[in-house]
């Protein structure tokens, strides 16, 4: 009768509060350095300390500089962050990953490789990508700063039961389509809010044939719809993905998190107050074309006309067209491309590396295009140089760089300038985030690294034709 | 956390939808641990490129220069959970916000700060806007919590739903960690429950250093 969702719920009920809340133990909560020193002031001010450090871990994301030989002063504007999230975590035995640190990365990323969060768990972050985790099977809530000091404190969160939504993906992925033109499509589908309120779990064929990398991708994309959480049922290929990870049980205690694990699903007859299925069979590669993630097409589209929208959309469509700088009935691809980030909590893993590397191959950023890639942790880019991926990048023209947010926000200086046409893997196409003025498209890795080898946008199946 | 009961003065339209954190509280380009909120509120959207204030901007015009009330469409705040979009519409005053729905981390920031954040069906909305856009600043909306209802001039008084829990907890100012320390013993109890059943949720441990041991 419950689904996924309520089990983990329920098994992480602690109390109902006076006023109707649901006190949610979180099992692993995860701080960066943008909101973590203002939660730790908030923590000093009303006296109060950290409940359980042992499952509170620290991160610098961030503000931190991707500039090989970093250092604190590298990008002078985030030192004090970094600083600061440092003494916070020492005053109250917060383990950190610190510049410097061999797993230090987005935390997004780390924690699942690292193995902290795990199937069945509940998980916390004050980000709204929080919910990239649910590829493993984990709840995870994105939350504010004062929940965070919540959290902190308590180690539980205070909130409302969401509904339940599920998104069945059928049929089977084409070659060079992947997960993040799932979720873009997912998106551009329901709508920028049309899972608000709910958390969301991705099942059908789709998802299960997804690696557990893609299953990230497809998670971290759940708040661009408005979900409270996004997670996939955990199977063998999580199992099996987790099985060794450093942090993660071993031995007896392993043994009976698997026995336990196997009840992760949710039950045949379960009920979700949303049930939707999507026909993932004949999908393009997608891309977005204006300035929020809703605002997708298919590559071999054109730019839509807002005459022929719907009228509550005009409005928004006209101004985004305007700051992208585009005219209705333009194909997407062929436009000129002036940057391409590789990167972010979204497609910055290992696999989304060895994609765009595969496009990368042999080929020369093209003429007057800056290309960044900015792997998503310390791991990941030890594992990429490993399989000698910098070398195809390097050769090729790209930036490589050291691990952080990077131009997802800009928060560490990296960004584009007014009026570049910037081609992103990362999740948000907004205005003015990865610079003032700058205008984003969100594909997925492979698209990326054609973009910049073409220096327009390009479908990633037709590279090399007529070029 | 700062009481709401009712609040009297300028509603300021910014009628559109899917007004989202990065618009509300842009990163700066020089970035500090301790902005000054009232500044970044809709920096990108108040400056032109060339760092000229936009006088077409309705929170630069003169008569929106003490604003209360903030009214807006639908998905106000969503994207990036940064609370610093709230604590900028603290900054300039802004107690209240009147949308067709929020995003639901948005929200939840409101309730943590002291800020009564109003949904309407779209109706009701779209008569406020129309009544708010009339009013231009010059004749002041009341947001009663008491009596759940928005009073102002050009119409009757709209009323509006919130829970009584969340609408208890903006009336009195509810520290919400205090709420919850209520429970302590439970959590603990909770925790010693876990560690028996589920013993790797309670434990987070590098097994590389504790083979090293």
């Amino acid at each position: 009768m419950p689904t996924l969702f309520d089990k983990i719920w329920d098994s992480h009920l602690v109390a109902r509060r006076a006023d109707g809340r649901d006190l949610i133990y979180i099992d692993r909560h995860v701080l960066h350095e943008l909101h973590g020193p203002h939660a730790f002031e908030k923590l000093a001010k009303a006296n109060r300390g950290v409940r359980r450090p042992d499952l509170t871990f620290s991160m610098q994301d961030h503000t931190i500089a991707t500039k090989p030989g970093r250092d604190d002063t590298t990008n002078a504007d985030g030192a004090p962050f970094l600083r600061a999230m440092r003494e916070g975590s020492a005053r109250h035995g917060i383990r950190i990953f610190d510049l410097g640190d061999p797993e230090q990365g987005i935390s997004h990323v780390v924690a699942p490789e690292l193995g902290m969060v795990l199937p069945g768990a509940t998980h916390a972050v004050p980000d709204s990508h929080a919910c990239t985790v649910g590829g493993l099977g984990a709840l995870a809530f994105g939350v504010g700063t004062t929940e965070l000091e919540h959290v902190l404190a308590t180690q539980v969160l205070a909130s409302r039961r969401p509904k339940r939504m599920r998104i069945r993906l059928d049929g089977r992925l084409a070659d060079q389509v992947g997960a993040k033109d799932v979720a873009l499509r997912i998106i551009a589908d329901i709508g920028l809010d049309g899972a608000r309120g709910y958390a969301v779990e991705y099942a059908g064929a789709v998802a299960g044939a997804m690696a557990i990398e893609s299953r990230l991708t497809l998670c971290n994309l759940a708040i661009e719809m408005g979900a409270r959480s996004g997670f996939v049922a955990p199977d063998d290929t999580t199992f099996s993905w987790i099985a060794g990870r450093p942090w993660a049980p071993q031995g007896a205690q392993w043994d009976q998190a698997l026995a336990s694990w196997q009840d992760l699903v949710s039950d045949p007859d379960a009920q979700f107050e949303s049930d939707i299925a999507i026909d993932c069979q004949d999908l393009e590669p997608q891309i977005t074309w204006g300035t929020d993630p809703s605002q997708t097409i298919a590559v071999s589209g054109r730019v839509p006309d807002p005459d022929h929208a719907p009228s509550d959309r005009r409005q928004a469509m006209r101004r985004a067209l305007d700051y992208m700088g585009l005219t209705p009935g333009t194909p997407i691809a062929g436009l000129p491309v002036d940057r391409v980030f590789i990167g972010s909590c979204t497609n910055a893993r290992l696999p989304d590396l060895i994609a765009a590397a595969a496009v990368a191959r042999g080929r020369r950023v093209a003429e007057g295009v800056v290309a960044m890639v900015v792997p998503g942790s310390s791991t990941v880019k030890r594992e990429a140089e490993a399989a000698g991926l910098d070398r195809i990048f390097r050769d090729a023209g790209f930036f490589w760089g050291e691990s952080g947010c990077s131009m997802c926000t800009g928060g560490n200086g990296d960004r584009g300038d007014a009026g570049e046409r910037c081609v992103s893997t990362t999740n948000r196409n907004f205005e003015n985030r990865q610079g003032p003025g700058v205008r984003t498209h969100l594909v997925g890795p492979a698209m990326a690294a054609a973009a910049a080898v073409a220096g327009r946008i390009v479908d990633v199946r037709r590279l090399g034709e007529g070029a | 956390m700062q009481k709401f009961t009712r609040l009297t003065g300028v509603a300021v339209p910014l009628i559109r939808d899917d007004v989202n954190t990065d618009e509300i509280t842009p990163i700066q380009i020089a970035r500090q641990l301790k902005p000054d909120y009232a500044e970044l509120l809709f920096m990108r959207a108040r400056r032109r490129l060339d760092d000229s204030l936009d006088p077409d901007f309705v929170l630069n015009k003169p008569q929106f220069q003490r604003p209360a009330i903030l009214v807006t469409g639908r998905n106000f705040g969503c994207g990036s959970s940064r609370e610093s979009a709230v604590w900028a519409m603290l900054a300039v005053g802004i107690r209240c916000i009147v949308a067709k729905s929020f995003a639901d981390i948005y929200r939840e920031n409101c309730l943590q700060n002291g800020v009564l954040p109003v949904e309407l069906g779209d109706a009701d909305a779209d008569a406020l806007s129309r009544r708010v856009v009339a009013a231009d600043g010059a004749v002041y909306f009341t947001a009663d919590l008491e009596a759940q209802r928005i009073s102002g001039p050009g119409g009757p008084d709209v009323i509006f739903e919130i829970s009584a829990a969340d609408r208890l907890r903006l009336l009195e100012g509810l520290d919400d960690i205090g709420l919850t320390l209520r429970h302590e013993a439970e959590i603990a109890a909770f925790e010693a429950r876990v560690r028996g059943e589920r013993p790797w949720q309670q434990t987070a441990a590098d097994s590389r250093r504790s083979s090293e041991r």
